[in-house]
């Protein structure tokens, strides 16, 4: 015996909605109660402050240092001149502003970032939730795949579909993405399968549900949380990654990002001369953007799995 | 009368799942092969223009290039001639050095081993040593500090915050010398083999494997970390407190051995990160390791090379994830007789 | 002398509202060889109190009164003497022996961890020992190689049992021995509890919230309820007649075999145990009551003689004397139903 809609219905909304109004309206309330609870930690809230600054700066930075401060044959400064007044961040080994290339580096390494976690995320999710709701044979292929991924180790792997497929900025991010789905898939999985064995999901079908309406209106709901904290500390890693495949020299010559910067300062003997803004800036970037993606992806655990709070 | 001991060993459900994870081993080393023969050949357009795409090659190298791959013949033909080669230890020749891939391989996985197994030692015994005692005084100003400096070194590029320690300690800053050699196994005119020759590369290994160390110290503290709080909310510590038991033992005795377990695998099962840093320092310290050779073949690109290093990096990690199920077999009685 | 004796006993909990009190002034005695029952909800501090007995509460709990066990105060004692103390004297097997046994080792090196923190024995003396042990609590001594894991709850029950008494303890603690096993199970390790009592002259201090499971096998029950004791009594005189209105709801909440009146009218208690954080003003028992009357709320509580050896914190014991029992149903709550077995007439 149900209860009738208006008695479940959240008490601001007026009574006599449609079913799907309802839903949303309860997935609206879920979310708030989710962001409410995620400012409560101080953790989750600076880290989101940093990846707010580091975005803008990254969207924003044409309008205040144009591209042509990147081309090398236009470069005014001395190369490796310390931080000055004119260079807040010292030059390059071709005199161009680091502070310039810093900038426009965040566009290159945060975008690859993103694609190859996109990717990752997306492949992951597809391939966790097709092994935990059909399982058996589909699971157990999955699961092989995914268990050859998980073993080979990443640098390697990379370096050699890198070097195959060629540089550029679409391929980096197909290689790191191609790389890093299992850890989505895993946990994508173990998720399905739990929803897929619930009784209300035998009752779904006993009146006819097919796959795809389990899929999209069952499963899908229920692990995107898990998919979108999970998300967020892959792209973590994916920007990592981005920089050490930059560092090795597998990134597209034409652009700069925080990894081909390490890479330049490096070859160009940096640390021989002690051009240490060139090193220090880059670097310091990545720290913090990766610090931050860690420290809102473990507050997005923490409101996601309340047993993990207070560690 | 004196208990008998009867050790209830059930040979079948341990042996299978033994084997089962062989198999599951043997198998992913397969399919590396299979990858490995698949990714230079099944490449739109001529694989061997391919691969000089970015050199000037003379038209008769590439000819004998297309000869090698033994292009005329079935791919079914090619994969069992490539498998049979890699069996008998023939991983073709390196275009940079122009030598046998294996001959050039066993020449640097020396220092790589010296140099990763110094830091995984040090990591791990050092990392443990603080996640045990971060969890033991959780909350205290050591657990504190300690977590978020492992959460900063988690985050930084390891070869990144190896230049730095090059740039300080190597070339030195500012009036300040540097203590450390700046790159290489040795200084030239040394004899390896003598007692300068070791203080020689003692010094010369210190800084990169100071930068393994702390990059992978951070790993295994959180793990170990959280691992020893999971455990310290179990009841069977209150019976050991109960039957009289020191603190300091209850946590050696009791605590630590059990959140040891699933740490014990980590370490094994890390292998594959801390071959991709060795990669990345040994290019940075110039340390003519395996990774330095990843680095200086991906550069040419040196395929049968890379091809090489990749088949040996992922046989080594497969059988480390082996040996990490093997180990856990043992400890934990739990899966033993279960 | 009594073996144990716990003089106005406190226990809080430190909470980010402030201390939280689970035991609030508790008084009992347990004498050599004697059993006494300790029963009541969950949450109503009685686990809180068998732990206190050997200060083995987690750190931050703040404790006060006085818990004599030999007639030393163990709150009082230095570290050292008390890990001497802990075993020898006094020792508790806890409820859930699920987790409370280390997953990892034999079950036989655990007993001989604790035998030989006490006593230098050889390996070999100790095993002899343990094989003792396991037998008498019924169980082949080839057991002791075994992992928990291999046993059976009420088998892993016994070897907790086996456990407690490896260094010959004058008082056995048992909290909630029986929860979480099958019904035939239970009857064993009470059965198997009584008989080592005798055997042995151990005092028995038995913690659980089934009142029915006291009653059958103590000498003396004391009822817990919001960190305080409301009744305490010979066990077959709080059992059959309870002089407190939470006892007799407790033992109303189980029927007894063969007798068809209560299979017909079990009845539980409504609402919910009260917030530590939040209790009650005056008797802590009264929002849930069915005779409270409206003194309750103010009431400053202690417990009061109920009859030969009782005594019970409620205000209609005092009122109606050292009779004990409570009057009728107060005339505002007369929609309750009346008492099937009934107070003391």
């Amino acid at each position: 015996m149900t209860r009738p809609a208006t008695e479940t219905l959240p008490p601001s909304l007026p009574p006599q909605l449609s079913p799907r109004a309802i839903v949303r309206a309860r997935r609206r309330q879920a979310a708030a109660r989710a962001w409410r609870e995620y400012r409560r930690s101080p953790e989750g809230m600076i880290g989101l402050g940093i990846l707010v600054v580091f975005v803008a700066a990254a969207v924003f930075v044409p309008l205040f240092i144009p591209a042509s401060e990147l081309d090398v044959t236009k470069a005014t400064g001395t190369p490796f001149s310390p931080p000055s007044a004119e260079f807040p961040l010292g030059t390059d080994e071709s005199g161009r502003s680091v502070l310039a290339l810093t900038l426009w580096g965040a566009r290159v390494s945060l975008l690859v970032g993103f694609l190859a976690t996109v990717i990752s995320v997306v492949i992951g999710s597809v391939v966790g939730i097709a092994a935990g709701h059909f399982g058996r044979w589909t699971d157990s292929l999955l699961m092989r795949v995914t268990d050859w991924f998980l073993v080979i180790p990443f640098l390697p792997l990379a370096i050699v579909l890198a070097t195959v497929l060629g540089p550029s900025l679409a391929n980096i991010a197909f290689v790191i993405g191609i790389t890093s789905w299992p850890g989505t898939a895993r946990i994508v999985r173990a998720q399905a399968l739990a929803v897929t064995s619930r009784p209300y999901i035998e009752r779904a079908r006993a009146l006819g549900a097919g796959d795809w309406h389990l899929i999209s209106r069952h499963i899908l709901p229920n692990t995107v949380p898990l998919i979108f904290a999970n998300t967020v500390l892959i792209v973590a890693v994916a920007i990592l990654s981005e920089t050490t495949l930059a560092f090795l020299g597998l990134g597209d010559p034409l652009r700069v990002s925080w990894g081909s910067m390490l890479d330049s300062a490096f070859t160009h003997g940096a640390a021989s001369i002690g051009a240490w803004w060139y090193l220090v800036a880059p670097g310091v970037c990545i720290l913090l953007v990766v610090l931050a993606f860690t420290m809102v992806g473990q507050a997005l655990e923490a409101v996601l799995n309340p047993r993990l709070r207070g560690r | 009368m004196a208990a008998i001991s009867t050790r209830t060993f059930r040979p079948s459900a341990g042996q299978r799942r033994l084997a089962a994870k062989l198999v599951g081993a043997a198998l992913s080393l397969a399919f590396v092969l299979v990858f490995n023969f698949f990714l230079f050949r099944v490449l739109p357009g001529d694989p061997a223009k391919n691969l000089t795409r970015n050199r000037l090659v003379p038209a008769e190298q590439v000819q004998v290039l297309r000869e090698s791959f033994g292009l005329g013949k079935p791919l079914s033909q090619q994969f069992i001639t490539y498998v049979g080669d890699v069996l008998t230890g023939d991983l073709g020749i390196s275009y940079k050095f122009r030598r046998p891939v294996s001959e050039v391989i066993a020449e640097r996985i020396w220092p790589t081993v010296l140099l990763l197994g110094l830091s995984t030692i040090l990591s791990t015994v050092i990392g443990l040593w603080i996640g045990i005692r971060g969890a033991w005084r959780r909350g205290s100003v050591f657990d504190r500090v300690s977590l978020g400096a492992s959460l900063t070194l988690y985050a930084m590029p390891e070869f990144w915050l190896g230049i730095l320690l090059l740039m300080v300690f190597g070339v030195g800053v500012e009036g300040f010398p540097g203590l450390f050699p700046t790159g290489g196994l040795s200084s030239p005119n040394t004899e390896l083999a003598s007692p300068e020759g070791i203080v020689d590369v003692a010094r010369h290994l210190f800084l990169p494997c100071l930068t393994l160390t702390l990059a992978y110290i951070a790993e295994y503290a959180l793990v170990m970390r959280s691992s020893l709080l999971d455990e310290l909310g179990e009841d069977y510590l209150t019976t050991a407190r109960a039957k009289g038991l020191r603190d300091a033992l209850v946590l050696r005795r009791h605590a630590v051995p059990n959140a040891l377990l699933p740490t014990t695998t980590l370490i094994f099962l890390n292998l594959g990160f801390v071959v991709s840093g060795a990669i990345t320092i040994e290019t940075v310290y110039s340390w003519p390791g395996l990774g330095l050779l990843s680095y200086e073949a991906l550069r040419t690109p040196d395929y049968p090379l890379l091809q090489g290093v990749f088949l040996l990096f992922s046989a080594a990690v497969i059988l480390a994830n082996v040996l990490a199920d093997l180990l856990y077999a043992r400890l934990d009685p739990r899966v033993r007789t279960g | 002398m009594a073996l144990l004796e716990v003089r106005d006993l406190t226990v809080s909990y430190p909470s980010r509202a402030g201390a939280v009190p689970a035991v609030r002034g508790v008084d009992l005695t347990l004498d050599p060889g004697q059993i006494l029952g300790l029963a009541g909800e969950s949450g109503c501090g009685k686990s809180t109190m068998a732990a206190a007995v050997l200060r083995l509460l987690p750190p931050g709990t703040k404790t006060s009164g006085t818990v004599l066990l030999e007639g030393e105060d163990v709150l009082t004692m230095r570290p050292g003497r008390l890990r001497a103390v802990r075993w020898t004297e006094a020792a508790i097997v806890f409820q859930g022996a699920m987790h409370a046994l280390n997953p990892v080792r034999r079950v036989g090196d655990q007993i001989t961890e604790a035998i030989q923190l006490h006593d230098k024995v050889s390996d070999k003396q100790a095993a002899t020992r343990v094989g003792e042990l396991l037998e008498q609590v019924g169980l082949p001594a080839r057991r002791a190689s075994s992992y928990p894991h291999e046993l059976s709850g009420g088998q892993r029950q016994r070897v907790m049992i086996a456990m407690a008494l490896a260094c010959s303890p004058r008082l056995l603690i048992a909290d909630e021995p029986t929860t979480a096993l099958d019904v035939m199970v239970q009857a064993q390790v009470l059965a198997l509890l009584a008989e080592l009592r005798r055997e042995l002259d151990l005092a028995l201090l038995l913690i659980t919230h089934d009142l029915s499971v006291l009653a059958a096998t103590c000498e003396r029950i004391a009822v817990m309820y919001a960190g305080r004791i409301v009744e305490e009594g010979p066990a077959a005189a709080v059992f059959e007649a309870p002089a407190h209105p939470y006892t007799k709801a407790l033992a109303e909440a189980f029927p007894t075999i063969g007798d068809r009146a209560s299979r017909r009218n079990p009845h539980g208690l409504g609402g919910d145990p009260p917030d530590p954080r939040d209790l009650p003003s005056g008797c802590e028992f009264h929002p849930r009551c069915p005779v409270s009357v409206a003194v309750c709320p103010t009431l400053e509580m202690e417990l009061w003689p109920a009859g030969d050896g009782r005594r019970a914190a409620c205000v209609h014991v005092r009122d109606t004397g050292p009779a004990g029992g409570y009057g009728p149903p107060a005339p505002e709550r007369s929609g309750q139903p009346a008492p099937v077995d009934g107070g003391v007439p």
